[in-house]
C-alpha cells in the first residue's frame, strides 16, 4: 500500500533521513521505534508531504506522491496524526471535527464520520461543546485521532500518541488504537512506547540516527537483546 | 474646568471613532492571526478605496450608500491584488523582508496616489444633519459610521463562528500546519483572508469618507493608530483589538477637548508604550 524507496530527507544542511526503505501493506499495522533524535517524526512528515524529500520515492496505492504539498496527500488517503497532538485548541470539539472532514468528499459524509468518531470515543460525545483546549491530554490525543479518521482515510500515521499520557490512558489508547485497527485502517504509528507499541502491530523498523537499523515481525524484534535492553527496559 | 457637557459629548464622539477604528484593527488582525504578516499599507488601501468613493459620487454621481457598497468591492480586490501579487511570493523570506515590502508598498500608493490626484483634499460633501440631544452635539455621518461599523463586525463575528470557511480560518490561525493535514490549501485560505480583510478597509473607506475629506496621506493619519490598536490588544486577538480600539478612541476624544488633539494622540502614545513594558502580549493576556 505504501512503499518508499532511498528516502532522504532534512533540515537545510542537515540530513535527518538516509535512505530509508519502508513498507505497509494495506490491514497492516506497522511501528516505528528508535530513541529521540532518530528522525521518526521527519519519516512521519515526509509521508504527509509536510516536508519534501530529497531524493528516493513514494509511492502510495501505486501512485507516486513524492514532492506533493500536504493538502494533497491526505486526499489520497493518509491522514497524519502530528506529534504533540496539534488539535485547534480554541475551536469546539465538533469544530475540531468538522475540520477534519474539510475534504469535499469528507464533509458529505460528516454526519456518518462523526458518528463513528463519537461511538468510538464517547468522552468527546459528551464534550462536543466544549473547548478543545480546555480537554485533558489523553482526550486531546482522542480528539487528534477522531479528527484524523474524519479524512476518511485509508492510511493513518500516528506520531506518538501515549506521549505524555498517565500509564492508565496509555493502556486505554492502546486499547483504541487496538479496535481503529480492527476497523480495518492501515496504520503506521511511531512510538517510544517499545513494549506495548510491539504487542500491537505486525512488524516494526528500528531507526537510529536517521537509518533503519533492523526490521522485522513484531515478537521476533521483541525478543532481540539489543532492543529489549535498550528500549524495553527489561 | 471643562464643563461636563463637552465632556459627555467628547466621550460620545470617542466611541463613535472607536467603531471605525476597530473595523480597521479587526480587519489588520485578521490578516495578520492567519498569514503572519502585518500589512503596513493597510490604511493606504483604505485611502485607495475612499477615491473610488470620492470619484464615483463626485465624478459618476452614484448614491454614497452604491459608492459604499463598490468600495467593500473595491477593498476586496485590493486585498486579493496585494497578497497575490505583494505576500505570495514573500510568504517564506524573512519577517524583515515582509516589513519592507509591504512597507515599500505604502510609500508606492502614497506617491502614486499624489502623482494622479494630487495633494488636494477631496471630500463627497454631503449635507448630513448634526443632532443635539440634551445639549449634546453628535453628528449624524458619524452615528451612521458607527451603526454600520458594529453591524459589519457582528457580521465578521457571525462569518468567522457559524460557517465553515470562517471557522477554517480561525483553525488556521491557530495551526497552519496542522489545517494543511485536514487537506485545507494554505493558500486558498490566505486568498480568502486577504478578500475579507481587504473588504474591511472598503468599508472603514465608505464610512470614512462621510467624515473625512481624502487625500494621499490619509493612511498617515489612521494608519499608526491602527497599528497601534491591534499591537496593544495583543496582535491576533480579534476581542483585544475592539477592547483597544475603544480606549484609544476615548483617549483620544477626552484628552482632545480637555487639552489639545495633539495631545489626545501623545497620551494615548504614551499609554500604549508603558503597556508595552506591564502587558507586552496586550492587555487582554493575563500577567504571569
Ligand atoms: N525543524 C527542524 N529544523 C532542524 N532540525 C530539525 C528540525 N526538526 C528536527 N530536527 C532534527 O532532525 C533530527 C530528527 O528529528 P525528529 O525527526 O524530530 O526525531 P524523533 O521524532 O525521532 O525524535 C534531530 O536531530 C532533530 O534535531
Ligand atoms: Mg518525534
Amino acid at each position: 500500500m505504501l512503499e518508499l524507496k532511498n528516502i532522504t530527507a532534512g533540515y537545510g544542511h542537515f540530513t535527518a533521513l538516509w535512505d530509508v526503505q519502508l513498507r505497509v501493506a494495506r490491514g497492516e499495522a506497522v511501528a516505528v521505534v528508535g530513541p529521540n533524535g532518530a528522525g521518526k517524526t521527519t519519516l512521519m512528515r515526509v509521508i504527509s508531504g509536510l516536508i519534501p524529500s530529497r531524493a528516493g520515492e513514494l509511492v502510495f496505492e501505486g501512485e507516486s506522491l513524492a514532492g506533493r504539498p500536504a493538502h494533497d496527500i491526505v486526499a489520497h488517503g493518509i491522514a497524519h496524526v502530528p506529534e504533540g497532538r496539534r488539535i485547534f485548541p480554541a475551536l469546539t470539539v465538533g469544530d475540531n471535527l468538522r475540520m477534519g472532514a474539510f475534504l469535499p468528499a469528507a464533509r458529505q459524509a460528516f454526519p456518518e464520520s462523526s458518528a463513528r468518531v463519537y461511538d468510538l470515543f464517547p468522552a468527546l460525545a459528551e464534550r462536543q461543546r466544549q473547548r478543545a483546549g480546555s480537554l485533558s491530554g489523553g482526550e486531546q490525543q482522542m480528539l487528534a485521532i477522531g479528527r484524523a479518521l474524519m479524512s476518511r482515510p485509508k492510511l493513518i500515521l500516528l506520531d506518538e500518541p501515549s506521549m505524555g499520557l498517565a500509564p492508565v490512558m496509555v493502556l486505554r489508547l492502546f486499547d483504541l488504537i487496538r479496535r481503529i485497527r480492527e476497523e480495518g485502517y492501515t496504520i503506521l504509528v511511531v512510538e517510544q512506547n517499545v513494549r506495548q507499541v510491539l504487542k500491537l502491530v505486525d512488524r516494526a523498523y528500528l531507526l537510529e540516527v536517521g537509518r533503519i537499523k533492523m526490521e522485522g515481525r513484531a515478537h521476533e524484534l521483541a525478543e532481540q537483546d539489543f532492543v529489549r535492553k535498550a528500549y524495553v527496559g527489561l | 474646568m471643562i464643563d461636563p457637557i463637552f465632556l459627555a459629548e467628547a466621550a460620545i464622539n470617542g466611541l463613535l471613532l472607536g467603531g471605525v477604528l476597530a473595523l480597521l484593527a479587526l480587519g489588520l488582525n485578521l490578516i495578520f492571526g492567519v498569514i503572519d504578516i502585518v500589512w503596513i499599507a493597510y490604511v493606504d488601501l483604505v485611502m485607495l478605496a475612499m477615491y473610488a468613493v470620492y470619484f464615483l459620487v463626485m465624478v459618476y454621481g452614484w448614491p454614497i450608500w452604491l459608492a459604499g457598497l463598490a468600495a467593500i468591492g473595491v477593498g476586496a480586490l485590493l486585498g486579493i491584488g496585494v497578497h497575490v501579487l505583494i505576500i505570495s511570493p514573500i510568504l517564506g523570506s524573512a519577517p524583515v523582508n515582509q516589513l519592507l515590502a509591504t512597507g515599500g508598498l505604502l510609500f508606492f500608493l502614497q506617491s502614486f496616489a499624489t502623482f494622479l490626484w494630487t495633494t488636494d483634499h477631496r471630500s463627497v460633501r454631503l449635507a448630513l444633519p448634526v443632532l443635539e440631544v440634551a445639549g449634546i452635539f453628535v453628528s449624524f455621518a458619524r452615528l451612521i459610521a458607527f451603526v454600520i461599523a458594529i453591524l459589519a463586525m457582528i457580521g465578521l463575528y457571525l462569518f468567522l463562528t457559524r460557517t465553515y470557511i470562517g471557522t477554517a480560518i480561525r483553525a488556521v490561525a491557530q495551526d497552519r500546519e496542522a489545517m494543511a493535514l485536514m487537506g485545507a490549501d494554505p493558500r486558498r485560505v490566505y486568498l480568502v483572508t486577504s478578500a475579507v480583510g481587504g473588504a474591511m478597509a472598503g468599508l472603514a473607506a465608505a464610512l470614512l469618507s462621510i467624515q473625512y475629506s481624502v487625500h494621499p496621506y490619509f493612511g498617515a493619519a489612521f494608519g499608526p493608530i491602527t497599528f497601534m490598536i491591534c499591537v496593544l490588544g495583543g496582535l491576533g486577538n480579534m476581542v483585544g483589538a475592539f477592547v483597544a480600539s475603544f480606549i484609544m478612541s476615548e483617549i483620544i476624544s477626552i484628552g482632545g477637548v480637555t487639552w489639545s488633539t495633539e495631545m489626545g494622540y501623545v497620551i494615548a502614545f504614551a499609554l500604549f508604550i508603558v503597556m508595552m513594558f506591564v502587558r507586552p502580549g496586550g492587555i487582554l493576556t493575563k500577567r504571569e
